[in-house]
Order: structure tokens, then sequence, then C-alpha cells
């Protein structure tokens, strides 16, 4: 009996090697590009291209790219990054707002059609942006919306992205309804039992939400490319893809470099949130 | 209970829910039901947003069926899903399932899977793809101390939509992460149980592991499909917006954004996206369908 177990064990651990060989190579492989880039982003454009470009270590690193690239697209780098700020926060903040309070009706209160407005809202879950694209372009246009971040903002504070009502709407049944019969019992009312109970016990549910909030509304391309044409308004990717047009073949370090200033704010959000994040993926399949 | 009370006090009761549900309702009618029965009515008609939409009937989607680019598009992007899809997820499982065996740094290994998949879909990314499948890219940098001669991948119409599927297939790192908890609910007593018996590895995979997971697979496999569909920022960015070359990467949601918003062609590009949201559908709805004879859920038969 022993002797089969540690026989086994040591097969085992052998073959553990092996994947941890392979799982550590692979994934390698996968980040390279990205450390490639990194490192690529202080070096001159000369070692960029050529032979020898594939090494890691810069042959004389420089912050030149850095330097240039923050005024390169036209103006200063950091106004891209103020309005990526501006609409990633309003879009958390309608996110959470709104979702919470659709997930809670959802969740806890009787009314009429509700089992139909709750399959409508899984509907939409799957729903192609596309074919609300156009309509909504044309009615924003009618509103005099474009070229302003309201298109961008606005539909966030009304729940659109029903994903995260669903998601809420989870947490809430697993929150003990025991606890908002106490506290009717106490006297409160529907938004009370909202505010002072469901709400600080959702908020890993909020903190969740935030977070792929922030994330998406940060990496969104195709809406502010619809939406936003001055200069001084767009965002962060879409300032990166103007740098990329106007920029010829010599401005590839600077790219790397701000295509690295863009990437950080992702990556600070993955590094401190990083359980949260990977549980919200493991439960809920988001991305 | 309440079905007793008349229709007009169960609204009246009604009333403090749908005040929370308020804003959710303005967006359900506003901003999705109402754009979508609009798209619905723009896609008969030819609307450029310039002068009132003018009646055309079927025009619109007869004209897709006789449109080169549009059949394109739709070819680029079925082989798109084809591919990237089925490797995505063999990807993800295979990891999933080497990680899934105890491995010390599994936190550690998992994040640095997972990263690529939330950085993917950035402009970043895709102008780091555009450069290292570059004629004298990194690729090819690395190719040539092989001795191998490479060409420019994204500026041959053969490879390029290959650059594309490689950047998703690159991002498997959130379906791994859905695998690994769908692995961790497999009982490990049952595996044991097998082993005892005398099942090999693969035949505890096929046997057990499988079966099990075959909920998470399908959806994944959802999930992906529904993605796939859908990907524009890669193919904008990677191709200048054109789609080219010779519209080898001219996604269906690329066409769709030149015709609506760069030609301003909104009733051709509403009919387009109808088309899309209908595609999906069908599939979702097959994958639906489908899924009955290949997934198995554990739980059936206990409620």
């Amino acid at each position: 009996m022993t002797a089969v177990s540690t026989r086994r064990s040591g097969a085992t651990a052998l073959s553990r090697t092996t994947g941890h060989i392979a799982i550590a190579l692979v994934g390698l492989l996968m980040f390279y590009p990205l450390l490639w880039m990194l490192s690529s982003s202080f070096k001159p454009v000369s070692e960029i291209f050529g032979p020898g470009s594939g090494a890691l270590i810069p042959g004389s690193p420089s912050l030149d790219n850095y330097s240039e690239g923050w005024t390169g697209p036209g103006l200063p780098f950091t106004r891209y990054l103020i309005n990526s700020l501006i609409v990633c926060t309003l879009t958390v903040l309608g996110n959470v707002l709104s979702c919470s309070l659709a997930a809670f009706a959802f969740a806890r209160m009787q009314f009429l059609g509700r089992k139909a407005f709750f399959a409508a809202m899984l509907a939409t879950v799957m729903l192609p942006q596309h074919v609300t694209l156009i309509s909504q372009y044309a009615i924003f246009r009618d509103l005099g919306w474009l070229d302003t971040y309201l298109p961008l903002v606005v539909p966030k504070f009304l729940a659109t992205e029903a994903f995260f009502v669903f998601l809420m709407v989870q947490f809430i049944r697993g929150i003990p309804r025991e606890l908002d019969e106490a506290a009717r019992i106490d006297g409160c009312s529907w938004w009370g039992i909202y505010r002072k109970i469901v709400l600080p016990l959702l908020s890993p549910a909020l903190v969740t939400t935030a977070i792929f909030s922030f994330i998406w509304a940060y990496n969104d391309f195709l809406a502010p490319l619809i939406y936003i044409s001055s200069p001084e308004k767009l965002t962060v990717p879409l300032a990166l893809r103007t740098f990329l047009d106007s920029s010829g073949q010599s401005a590839w370090g600077q790219l790397f470099a701000m295509s690295i200033v863009t990437l950080i704010p992702v990556v600070a959000a993955f590094v401190i949130f990083q359980r949260r994040i990977v549980e919200g993926v493991s439960t809920t399949g988001l991305k | 209970m309440t079905a007793e009370l008349p229709f007009r006090s169960r609204l009246r009761a009604s009333l403090p829910a749908y005040a929370f549900l308020s804003p959710w309702l303005v967006g359900l009618f506003g901003l999705t039901l109402g754009p979508m029965l609009l798209t619905l009515y723009y896609s008969f008609t030819d609307y450029s947003l310039l002068a009132a939409p003018e009646w055309l009937g079927l025009d619109n989607y007869t004209r897709l069926a006789g449109d080169p680019r549009y059949l394109d598009s739709l070819v680029v992007t079925g082989t798109y899903v084809l591919f990237s899809v089925p490797f995505e997820l063999i990807a993800a499982l295979t990891v999933a399932m080497v990680l899934n065996r105890g491995m010390r740094g599994l936190t550690f290994y998992r994040a640095i899977y997972y990263v690529p998949s939330l950085l993917g879909g950035s402009v970043a990314i895709a102008i780091l793809w555009r450069q290292i499948f570059g004629s004298d890219g990194l690729v090819n940098q690395v190719l040539a101390i092989f001795g191998y001669e490479g060409s420019g991948w994204i500026s041959s119409p053969d490879t390029a939509l290959s650059t594309l599927i490689i950047l998703r297939i690159w991002q498997f790192g959130a379906p791994m992460v859905i695998f690994l908890a769908g692995l961790r609910q497999i009982p490990a007593e049952l595996l044991e149980a097998a082993a005892i018996d005398g099942a090999g590895k693969v035949r505890r995979f096929l046997a057990i592991t499988l079966p099990l997971l075959t909920p998470i697979v399908f959806f994944n496999l959802v999930l992906q499909i529904i993605g796939a569909f859908q990907a524009f920022t890669p193919a904008f960015i990677v191709s200048g917006g054109t789609g080219g070359p010779s519209d080898s990467t001219l996604f269906y949601t690329l066409y769709l954004y030149q015709r609506a918003f760069g030609s301003f062609e909104m009733g051709y590009a509403a009919a387009m996206a109808w088309v899309l949201l209908l595609i999906i559908a069908a599939f979702t709805a097959a994958n639906f369908m489908m899924s009955r004879r290949w997934v198995f859920y554990s739980d059936e038969g206990k409620r």
C-alpha cells in the first residue's frame, strides 16, 4: 500500500514539474509581447526594428519616448487621461446607482409585470449593441448631444448595462429576507431597507460592478469613436488611435510609451482588485 | 394572493417598485426597446440623417444579399468565429486542467494568464499587434533568428485575419478562469474512485471531468460566440479602419460602422444590425437546442 502510494506520488511529482515548466513557458510566451512593448518604450526607434530588436533589455534606455509622446498626439496626454477619468467616474457612479435600484426591485418587491420585465432584462444582456446604436445616435443627435460625454454617460444612469442588474439580483437573493422584515417591523420604508440594509450588504457586488464598469468604460472605443470629435474631448483610446494615424514609422517608440501609459490604469485596477476580479469572472462569466 | 385583488389596487401596490425601477424602465423603453424598433423601421428606409427617412420596403435587405463586400464581411466574421472560439476554449480548458492539479503558484499563474483578457480589447494592444505582425515587426525578427524570412503578416490578405484570430486566442484567460471554477466543483471522490478502478488519466477526463464540465463549456461557448461576432476594435485599429488588405479583415461590425458612420447610410446599416441580431440569436438558440444533447446537469432530478 505504502509502496504504491509513494510510487504514485513520485509520478505525480514528476508530471507536476513538467506541468509547471510548461505553464511557465507558455505564460512567458504570452507575456513576452507585453514585456517587449514595455521595454521598447524605453528604446530609440533604431532598436525597436532590425536585428536584435527582440531583446527585452534596452541597449540605452531613456525616457525620451515618454516625454516626447506625452505631447505627441497634439494636446498633452494629461488632457485625455482627465477626459477618460471623467467618463469612467460617471459611468461607475451611474451603473452602481441605477443597477442597484433596479436589482433591489427585482429581487425584493412584488409588482405587475415582474416576470415579463425580468425576462426583458435578461434578454437585453445578450443583445448586440449595434441594433440600438444607429437609432441612439439619431436620438442623441436630435437632443444636441453629439460631441459631448452625455451619450457615453447618461445610458449608464439608466441601467442599460443589464448584466450588472442581473449580477446584483443574484447577490441580493442571497441576503436573508429576515433582515428586511425586521427592518420593516422597525418602521423602515422600502427606501430605508434599500439604503440601510441591502446596499451595505451588497457592497461586494457593487465593488465588482464598479471595477468592471471602470475597465469597460476605459477601454471602450466604438461609442467614443462615434460620438466624440473635438480634439480636446478625446478619451484615451481615441487619442491613441489619432496618434497612430498621424505618426509615421519614426514614432513607434512614443506610440509604445503612450500605449503603456494607457494600460497602467487597467493593470493597476487588476493588481489592487485581483481577487475580486477573478471571483467576478469565475462566478458570472464577466470578461 | 395578490392575483385576487383588482387590477387598480395591484397597480397601486406596484408603484413603489416602479419607482425603484424607473431609471431602468426609462432605459429599457428609451434606449433599448424603442431604439431597437426604430432601427427596424430605419432598415426599411433610405436614411442619411440629413433628410427624413424614405420608405424602401425590403430593398436594403435585398441589396445586402447582392453586396459583395457584405458577403465578404460575413465570410471574414464567420471564419474569425469558427477559428478563434474553439481554439480559445481548448487553450482555456487545457491550461485550466494543468493548473487545477494543486499546482503551487496557482494564483500567480491564473493572474498572468488572465491579464491578456483584460487588456486584449484595448487600442494599445491592437497597436502592439500591428507592430509585431508588421513586415519588419517582432515576429519576423524572431523568425529571422531561425533563418526564416517572414512576410508582412498584416499587409498580406492571406494572413491578416489570422493575426486577429491569434489576438483573440491570446485572451483565453477569461474562459480559463471560468473553467477553473468549474473544475473545482468536480467531486474529488469521483476521480479517486475511478482511479482506484484503474481508469487512466484520459479515461477519467473523458468519462468524468468533461461530462461534469459540459455546462461550463456550454456557457463559455455561448458567451464567446456572442462576443466574437461583435469584435470591432482590433480589426479597426490593425487595418486602420479600412478592413483591409483586400477586405480580409472586414469584420461585420466594421463594415456596419463604415456604412453607418462613414457614408451615413443609416438605413442600410440598420438592416445589417438587424441581420446581426438575428444571426446571434440563431446561434444562441441553436446552441441551447443542441445543448440538450451534450450538456449534462448533475443536479437534474434532484429538485
